[in-house]
């Protein structure tokens, strides 16, 4: 007489409502105290460093901005759209499928996401131009820019890793649950649209949220193929002014600001359905 | 779609439809028999778990299946919505034999799966581990398999689920997910998801065995007035009191055969078999 296992997806991280800071509790000392040295950095950056530039670059830098959300979403969606069918394949799919899936995953996975953007960028995008038939396409237009090779890296790299985390979501989700589809009469596809994928994204939703802050940190390297995210605006800010501090500061404080946004996204997703802590 | 059924099924079908209900099992008449097991083998690699299980259930019946563990009891009762494959023999639910092939490596496979498919929606399944889907409430997992494969419209479907829930004593858990609910009022919540689809036969698979001993009694006691309402029920089970209690009719499986059927109060009262005394004295 056991009671199997209650099956929840239970992380560390998640948020339950008693783990969220009520007024009363910031006004302890210690986070009184943290306050005030914060308050002091904050002021004494301000203070002693110099922002001058920093009206002049403002419209730049939120475009800058523009262009990093697009990348990291355009990415992260594309991604994720074909990490499904990796993830999947690699848990029922026929041999020679599960074998390009993961053969495809570890080449990506195991190589530099630089490596793999100048790969692509100065490999093939110097090879396309010497095919007639491509230069005459209507493609040409986007392949002559540098941003769709930083979409199409960034994209293959979420996929190859995301592929894995649904690999592991899809093998979770307990085959009681998918066979009890099976026995109402669903069929196969019902039963991967209502069961298993739902199931299996909310398994890996903590995981994604993690890799898609990742994914956020990885789209600076498309700087490096001309195209002009935020990285790019501050990197020609220190060109310009031959700052290095002040700069790269407001970056870092940039990055963080749009980490924190991300993480509490995912968390109001992650809550839609509550999970019982164990 | 005559090709759906074997042969045998159905000239029978067509000839004998006059045929009384208690008739030779050979002579299905199809309206009669919910569920006709034939001659059904389960084989998994070299241990064959089913030698050959014939089994009749009639509308109103409410059938016990006892056995120990490892006498093929609770695959005798996944082979008839073919969530275990037999290896041989065949299956009907209310006179139409589900169609099968050869799957080439000495099994069967269905033949059409749609049939399969239309066939299962109506068996209503309560599994041992109750198997409700985490990711959504009690009522959507009721609702989910009427609307979403009988395509029932949502609102209709909703009613009939609030009134199961509140037959098994869950409408305010509606719209709680199942990792919050007790093992007993899960297992309630699989029974109302089960009945929702108006099934033909309910199959029960060890419904109490992952409960904790206190809440056996709430689960009994909604399986007890299921049963009281004259529906078709197979019901593979450990508890015998139980059993005998609610069934008409028992069958003993010992070593993936049947041992020994008839009324409850024949197997347990009168117990013929050497294998049966020894199973009725070890439980008591």
């Amino acid at each position: 007489m056991t009671i199997p296992p209650p099956d929840e997806t239970t992380h560390a991280m998640a948020f339950t409502p008693e783990d969220l800071p009520t007024a009363a509790s910031f006004f302890q000392p210690h986070r009184i105290l943290l306050m005030i040295i914060f308050a002091g950095i904050v002021l004494s950056a301000a203070w002693f460093m110099r922002w001058d530039w920093l009206p002049q670059y403002l419209p730049k830098l939120g475009w800058g901005i523009v262009v990093t959300l697009a990348m990291l979403f355009s990415t992260a969606f594309l991604g994720f759209l074909f990490a499904v069918p990796l993830g999947l394949v690699q848990v029922t799919g026929p041999w020679p499928l599960k074998l390009l899936a993961s053969g495809f995953c570890t080449v990506i996975r195991g190589t530099p996401l630089l490596l793999q953007l100048w790969l692509l960028y100065y490999g093939l995008g110097s090879l396309f131009p010497q095919f007639p038939e491509i230069r005459n396409s209507f493609l040409w237009p986007y392949l002559r820019e540098s941003w769709p090779y930083g979409v199409a890296a960034l994209t293959i790299s979420f996929a190859a890793y995301e592929g894995e985390v649904m690999r592991g979501a899809f093998a979770g989700v307990p085959a009681g649950e998918l066979e009890a589809g099976r026995a109402f009469g669903m069929s196969r596809w019902t039963v991967f649209r209502h069961i298993w994928l739902p199931r299996a994204i909310h398994r890996a939703l903590p995981t994604l949220n993690g890799e898609t802050v990742l994914q956020l940190k990885s789209t600076p390297l498309v700087a490096t193929i001309t195209v002009i995210d935020v990285y790019a605006v501050i990197s020609k800010v220190r060109q310009d002014t031959y700052l290095t501090y002040e700069p790269l500061l407001l970056l870092a404080l940039i990055y963080m600001c749009l980490t924190g946004i991300l993480v509490i996204l995912f968390r109001k997703l992650e809550n839609r359905i509550p999970t019982r802590g164990a | 779609m005559p090709h759906e059924k074997e042969n045998q099924g159905n000239c029978f079908h067509a000839s004998n439809s006059d045929v009384s209900r208690d008739g030779d099992s050979l002579f299905m008449t199809g309206e009669a028999q919910a569920i006709a097991v034939t001659d059904l083998h389960k084989r998994f690699g070299p241990l064959e778990v089913l030698k050959g299980v014939s089994l009749t259930a009639s509308q109103g019946d409410v059938i016990a299946i006892i056995g120990g563990s490892g006498s093929g009891k609770s695959t005798l009762l996944r082979c008839i919505n073919m969530l275990e494959l037999p290896s041989a023999g065949s299956v009907s639910i209310h006179g139409e034999t589900i169609a099968m092939k050869k799957d080439g490596r000495g099994g069967l496979m269905p033949s059409n799966r749609k049939q399969v498919e239309r066939l299962r929606a109506q068996l209503g399944m309560v599994f041992q581990s109750f198997n409700l889907w985490q990711h959504m409430t009690i009522l959507q997992n009721v609702i989910e398999a009427p609307v979403h494969v009988l395509g029932r419209p949502k609102d209709e479907a909703i009613a009939t689920a609030e009134t199961l829930l509140r037959r098994v004593g869950l409408y305010e858990k509606r719209d709680a997910y199942p990792a919050f609910l007790s093992g007993g009022q899960q297992q309630r919540a699989a029974i109302a998801r089960a009945l929702a689809i108006q099934p033909l036969v309910m199959l029960f698979d060890e419904p109490t065995s992952a409960l904790d001993p206190e809440l056996v009694g709430e689960v009994l006691s909604v399986i007890r007035d299921i049963a009281s309402e004259k529906r078709t029920m197979i019901l593979v089970t450990h508890e015998m009191k139980f059993a005998r209690e609610v069934s008409n009719h028992i069958v003993f499986l010992s070593q993936g055969k049947i041992e020994e059927q008839g009324s409850p109060d024949q197997i347990f009262g009168d117990p013929r078999s050497e294998r049966l005394k020894r199973f009725i004295s070890s439980i008591h």
